[in-house]
C-alpha cells in the first residue's frame, strides 16, 4: 500500500439538483494525498450528497478525478475498485454477520474469485491487521449488531482498511459518541491517515480542531471557505455561518 | 480497548457439535439406503423416490431464498424444464430411431418430429440440457431483473408469473407436448426397461445420491466466503455494493445454481414417477416446493428438504383422505411458520441447543 503512490482528489464545478433543487451548487476542491481534510458546515449544505455524488450513490454533472480517472458516471461498485470507500451517517455493517466475517466480506474484492468457495480457515493478515489498528480483537467473533455505536463506525472504517482504499471518505463518524469514543476516533484516523487520504464530515467544531490537517467549509451547496484551521475559523464568513449554529469558540 | 484473544479457530464449539452434521448425514444415508428399501413396499419406495426430488427443489430454495433472500415462488419453471428436457429424451428413446413419440401418432396432427425436439434423441444432448436450458434461462432472468433491482415481492410475482406462463404455453402447443396431458406412459430409461422393479429401485438410488451430494454441497456453499457474501447481500444490498460487488452477480450465482438444482430434480422426477404434465410445473406446485422448504427451515439445508419430504408425504397421505381441508391446513401451516417461526421448524433445534448453553453457563457460572 505505501509503495502505491496517492492520489489526487480532484472536483471541479460538481452539481446536484434534487427536482429543481440544487442540493450541491458548482462545488470544486482538490484533496492532496496523504490530507486528512475536514469538511464543515451546517446541516443541509450538502455535505452528505457531494460524497454521494463522488461515489456514485447520486447523480451528478462536472468532473470528479482521482488519480486522473473520471469518477461521475460509473457504478458505485466500479469507483470502490478504484480505491475510494466510504461510510454512512449512520453506522451500516452487516448486523447478523462477526466483526471477522465483516471484515473478511470487506477484504474479498482484492482476492480472486475461486477463493470465495472455500471456507475461512483462518484470520487472514489483513484482517488481523484491520483488528488491531481499529481496537476490535477482543470483539473478533461478536455478531457486528451486538457492539456499541462507536465499535460499529470504528468496524466500518476497519472494512475500508482491509478493501484497501486509498481515500476514506467519512460521514459524521463521530456524531452521537461519548467523548472518550471521540479521541479514539480521532487517534484512529490520524493512524489511518499515515498512508492514505482521508475526508471526513463533521459538525463538531471541537473535533475538528484537534483533529483536522485542512478543512473546507460548505454553504447552501457552496464552498464558502478553506485552508487551515485556523485560517478558517479567522474567516468572518464562517463566523457569520455558524453564529446561532454552533458557537465558534 | 484491545484484548488479543490467540484462539486460532473463529468460533470454539463443543467437542460432540463438530460430530453432529457427518452424523446427521451418516443417519440420513442409512436411512435412504439402507432402512427404506428394506421396508418399504415398491410401491412406497417410489412415492419417496418422488418426495426425494421436492426435497432436491427444496434444497436449491434454501439457497436462493434461505441465505439469498430471494423468494423463488416459480421453480416450477426450471424443474419444468428439466423434467421436459428428460422426457423427451425418453420419449423419443421409447419411440426408437427415425419414429414418431406414440402421443404425436396418436393425435396425428405431425407426421415428422418437430425441429425442437431432434436434439433430445441424443442422450448427451438431452442430459447437458438437464443442466443448460433452467440455468441458462435463470441466468436471462436473474441478469435483466437484478440489475433492475427488481426485488422483494415483485421478483416473487414475477417468477410465479413466469411459472404459470410456460405451463399455458405448454398446454396451447397439444401436439407437440402432450398439451394437459404432458408427457407419460414411459417404457425405458437410457435403455432399462421401467417395469423392471430393480431398475426402479435403482432410480430411487440415483435420486437418494443426487439429493446427498447436492445436499452436501450446498451445505459447503452456505459456509463458504459466498455463503457469507450472500447474507451480506440479503440483508444489505446496498452496503455490498460499497465493499466493491455487484450484488447482481453474487444473487444471479445462487439463482442460477438454485435453478439448476430444480432442473435435475425434475429430469429425475420423470422416471421415477412416469409423467411430467403443466399441473406438475405450474403455480401451485411452485407454491408447495417453498411451503416445505419454509416449514421445515430455509435457512438450513437439512431443514429445507426434511420439511419438503415431510410436506410432500403429508400431502398425498392426508389429501387423500381429506382434500379440502389439506389445502387450508398446509396454507395455514405456512403462514404460521412465516409469521412466527422464520427460521422453520429447524430453527427449533437450535433454540433448543440456545438454551441448553446459557443453562450450562449459568451452572458453571454458578
Ligand atoms: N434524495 C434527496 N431528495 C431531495 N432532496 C434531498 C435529497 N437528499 C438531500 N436533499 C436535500 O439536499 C440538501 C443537502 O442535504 P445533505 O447533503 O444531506 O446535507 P448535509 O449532509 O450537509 O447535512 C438538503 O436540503 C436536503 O434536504
Ligand atoms: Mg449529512
Amino acid at each position: 500500500m505505501t509503495e502505491q503512490p496517492l492520489n489526487d482528489l480532484v472536483i471541479d464545478d460538481v452539481r446536484v439538483t434534487f427536482d429543481g433543487f440544487v442540493a450541491v451548487d458548482g462545488v470544486s476542491l482538490r484533496v492532496g494525498p496523504g490530507d486528512l481534510r475536514f469538511l464543515i458546515g451546517p446541516n443541509g449544505a450538502g455535505k452528505t450528497t457531494l460524497v454521494d455524488a463522488i461515489t456514485g450513490l447520486t447523480p451528478a454533472t462536472g468532473s470528479v478525478r482521482f488519480g486522473g480517472r473520471e469518477l461521475l458516471g460509473r457504478p458505485v461498485h466500479r469507483i470502490v475498485r478504484l480505491g475510494i470507500g466510504r461510510t454512512f451517517q449512520t453506522a451500516t455493517v452487516f448486523e447478523n454477520l462477526t466483526v471477522l466475517q465483516n471484515l473478511d466480506i470487506a477484504a474479498g474484492t482484492t482476492r480472486r474469485p475461486h477463493t470465495l468457495l472455500r471456507r475461512r480457515r483462518t484470520v487472514p493478515d489483513e484482517v488481523q491487521r484491520a483488528l488491531e489498528t481499529t481496537g476490535l480483537t477482543g470483539q473478533r467473533d461478536r455478531a457486528a449488531g451486538t457492539l456499541a455505536h462507536g465499535q460499529k463506525q470504528w468496524l466500518e472504517i476497519g472494512m475500508l482498511l482491509v478493501q484497501n482504499v486509498q481515500l476514506l471518505l467519512l460521514d459524521e463518524p463521530v456524531a452521537g459518541m461519548s467523548h472518550e469514543e471521540r479521541e479514539q476516533t480521532g487517534q484512529l484516523l490520524q493512524r489511518v491517515g499515515e498512508d492514505r487520504t482521508v475526508v471526513v464530515i463533521e459538525h463538531d467544531m471541537d473535533f475538528m480542531r484537534a483533529f483536522a490537517a485542512s478543512v473546507t467549509v460548505l454553504h447552501a451547496g457552496r464552498v464558502l471557505s478553506e485552508g487551515t484551521v485556523a485560517e478558517v475559523r479567522a474567516d468572518p464568513r464562517v463566523q457569520e455561518v455558524y453564529l446561532g449554529e454552533t458557537a465558534v469558540a | 480497548m484491545t484484548d488479543s484473544s490467540t484462539s486460532k479457530s473463529p468460533t470454539a464449539p463443543a467437542r460432540w457439535a463438530r460430530w453432529r452434521t457427518p452424523l446427521g448425514y451418516a443417519l440420513g444415508a442409512l436411512v435412504l439406503f439402507g432402512l427404506a428399501p428394506l421396508v418399504l413396499s415398491d410401491f412406497r419406495l417410489g412415492q419417496l423416490a418422488r418426495y426425494l426430488c421436492v426435497a432436491i427443489v427444496a434444497v436449491g430454495i434454501s439457497l436462493a431464498w434461505g441465505r439469498g433472500g430471494m423468494l423463488v415462488l416459480g421453480q416450477g419453471l426450471f424443474f419444468g424444464l428439466g423434467g421436459y428436457a428428460m422426457a423427451m429424451h425418453m420419449k423419443l428413446a421409447d419411440a426408437g430411431a427415425g419414429q414418431l413419440p406414440d402421443f404425436m401418432l396418436l393425435y396425428g396432427s405431425t407426421d415428422e418430429l418437430p425441429w425442437w425436439w431432434q436434439p433430445f434423441s441424443s442422450p448427451v444432448v438431452a442430459l447437458a440440457a438437464v443442466l443448460v436450458l433452467p440455468m441458462g434461462l435463470a441466468a436471462l432472468i436473474g441478469w435483466s431483473v437484478f440489475r433492475r433491482r427488481v426485488r422483494g415481492a415483485y421478483f416473487a410475482i414475477l417468477s410465479q408469473a413466469l411459472a404459470a406462463a410456460f405451463a399455458i404455453l405448454l398446454i396451447g402447443q397439444q401436439a407437440t407436448t402432450g398439451g394437459t396431458n404432458g408427457l407419460t406412459n414411459f417404457q425405458g430409461f437410457f435403455g432399462f426397461s421401467l417395469h423392471d422393479p430393480v431398475n426402479r429401485r435403482t432410480v430411487y438410488f440415483l435420486i437418494a445420491a443426487t439429493l446427498l451430494l447436492l445436499m452436501l454441497a450446498t451445505r459447503q456453499l452456505f459456509h463458504s466466503r459466498y455463503g457469507e457474501l450472500l447474507v451480506a447481500v440479503r440483508d444489505s444490498e446496498e452496503r455490498v455494493r460499497f465493499l466493491g460487488y455487484d450484488p447482481a452477480l453474487v444473487k444471479l450465482v445462487a439463482y442460477v445454481l438454485s435453478a439448476g438444482m430444480a432442473g435435475v430434480a425434475g429430469a429425475l422426477f420423470v422416471p421415477a414417477v412416469g409423467i411430467i404434465s403443466p399441473a406438475l410445473i405450474g403455480i401451485v406446485p411452485s407454491i408447495q416446493f417453498v411451503i416445505g422448504a419454509a416449514i421445515g427451515g430455509r435457512a438450513s439445508v437439512a431443514g429445507a428438504a426434511l420439511g419438503a419430504v415431510a410436506v410432500a408425504w403429508a400431502q398425498t397421505t392426508l389429501s387423500e383422505e381429506f382434500p379440502s381441508a389439506w389445502t387450508y391446513f398446509q396454507g395455514g401451516l405456512f403462514v404460521v411458520v412465516v409469521a412466527f417461526l422464520p427460521g422453520g421448524l429447524a430453527s427449533l433445534w437450535h433454540l433448543a441447543a440456545a438454551r441448553r448453553r446459557q443453562r450450562t453457563e449459568v451452572v458453571t457460572a454458578a
